[in-house]
């Protein structure tokens, strides 16, 4: 090694190593999946309350395509159950996925009105959650999805304190923050999160925001839609259609 | 150059030879050892995209079925189950797909599975068909008189209850308790058989009501109301919900 590339050398050291081996940006964005771009598409749900009837189907098939713990209290997405009465009280409650834990199925005494609220992660355009990470392990994918990398993650819980939605949990067996991917690994086979496809009503409905002729280009356009705590500016990308004031 | 080096004393050119030994491994640890993705931000993001997308799918998705399981898809075209994706009802079924002949999906057999969307819920949407487990057919398997992939009722329903249930049950609080549906509403015999396209008439003249509550007319222990002077402009349910427990 002459002193020309001994100098060399200690400029790329002192710079970072980002082009070391070839690896530039764009030719690793190729390898995520295919022919797949991320830059090309940006995702977005709807979700219809009048169409939900709160089998739960959506929180099964959530924890059966991403290994959430099969116990309550753990869920990437969940069904929450409103009755407001007419002294104006409002009781939520998370419903079950299991049958051995019914719902009150009977009319309630003094009822106004009652339905199902479907949540989830709202992959917000300006998300608390990865603003607070102190290590950078929380990030905004150029699809618009939200994901935890569970290599970088140390589980100090600041994310789950920092979401509004309380969409977070801390993944009791790899001890590192979790939430909903928009089912990632489905999205770039071109195929529907899984809450999506055995939704039995199409109360949820998914899409990509780029593309005026997707199923939520529809949603959007038919609808008046509504996102949750937009006071926060976080700018959700969940939208919902005949959503209920009470509702946050 | 040489001569420089000889006179420097040995302990100096020991220091000098540790430091280079130090920098040499510091530069090969930086350079080749550690990945490039925990140097640079944007490679990270995208090792952890590549990581995401990797994960197992586990349902196959509404598109698979189809080709193999014509008759099956055919039926549940024509059906009121053709929203429902097969794998709502017979679990995540990718392992199937990729080998059918070993791994077999499942297929709900018991009176539960259905209960899941058709028990009677007061927070799920009206006009849902829902039923009440413990008075509808007790025990008995739903699959022996509705076929899952065409669920028809097996003969027309009689009243108006089995679909209507709700209603029913608030109307059967209310004053109007006696009345039967169809005092108010006509229903042609075709409602029953599409329901969605041929519905049934709604009161909609005031001149109805005041059949039994007008002042003049002779009905018996009936609240009555000059229907001249009581709320000239509207049509009655637009204050008064006939169904409504009290008939307030």
């Amino acid at each position: 090694m002459d002193r020309r590339d001994f100098l060399k050398n200690v400029c790329l050291f002192i710079s970072s190593g980002a082009f070391v081996g070839g690896l530039s940006p764009e030719v690793w964005a190729k390898m995520i999946h295919k022919d797949y771009d991320p830059a090309k598409h940006y995702y977005g749900m709807g979700i219809d309350i009048d169409r939900c009837i709160g089998c739960g189907r959506c929180m099964q098939a959530c924890k059966t395509e991403n290994d959430v713990p099969d116990v309550p209290y753990y869920f990437r997405t969940w069904v929450e159950r409103y009755v407001i009465k007419t002294d104006r009280s409002v009781t939520v409650k998370t419903i079950s996925t299991s049958l051995e834990d019914p719902a009150d199925t009977f009319v309630e005494k003094d009822m106004l009105r009652s339905f199902f609220v479907p949540k989830l992660c709202n992959q917000c355009d300006h998300p608390p959650c990865v603003q607070v990470c102190p290590v950078g392990a929380t990030f905004k994918t150029d699809d618009g999805v939200i994901l935890v990398d569970e290599k970088r993650c140390i589980g100090c819980r600041y994310c789950i304190q920092a979401c509004p939605y309380g969409a977070r949990y801390l993944h009791p067996k790899t001890r590192v923050a979790d939430k909903c991917t928009f089912c990632y690994h489905r999205l770039v086979r071109g195929l529907l999160p899984a809450c999506v496809e055995v939704c039995p009503k199409q109360a949820r409905v998914f899409g990509d925001m780029k593309s005026i002729a997707s199923p939520l280009g529809r949603f959007t356009r038919m609808n008046k839609t509504h996102v949750l705590k937009p006071s926060l500016n976080t700018d959700p990308k969940v939208y919902y259609a005949n959503l209920d004031g009470e509702v946050n | 150059m040489k001569g420089f080096l000889n006179k420097l004393p040995e302990q100096a050119i020991r220091v000098i030879v540790v430091f280079l030994v130090l920098a040499a491994g510091v530069f090969v640890i930086r350079q080749f050892i550690i990945p490039p993705e925990m140097k640079e931000p944007t490679l990270q993001k995208l090792s952890s995209m590549e990581r995401e997308a990797d994960k197992e799918v586990k349902y196959a998705g509404a598109q698979a079925c189809g080709p193999c399981h014509e008759k099956q898809h055919d039926i549940k075209k024509t059906g009121y189950h053709r929203d429902l994706s097969c794998e709502s009802c017979h679990g995540a079924a990718q392992k199937h797909a990729d080998n059918p002949t070993d791994v077999k999906p499942t297929s709900p057999q018991k009176r539960d599975y259905c209960s899941y969307c058709h028990t009677y819920n007061s927070s799920r949407p009206t006009g849902f068909p829902q039923i009440n487990p413990d008075t509808h057919n007790p025990r008995k398997p739903c699959i022996t008189c509705h076929d899952p992939h065409n669920p028809k009722p097996p003969q027309t329903p009689r009243s108006c209850t089995a679909c209507h249930a709700q209603i029913e049950r608030t109307k059967a609080a209310s004053y109007h308790a006696l009345l039967g549906c169809t005092v108010c509403h006509s229903t042609p015999e075709k409602h029953k058989l599409s329901p969605r396209t041929v519905t049934p008439t709604k009161p909609d003249t005031r001149e109805f009501c005041g059949k039994c509550h007008d002042k003049a007319s002779p009905g018996k222990g009936v609240p009555a109301v000059d229907m001249n002077a009581h709320g000239e402009k509207y049509v009655c349910w637009q204050c008064h919900y006939p169904h409504m427990l009290g008939g307030i």
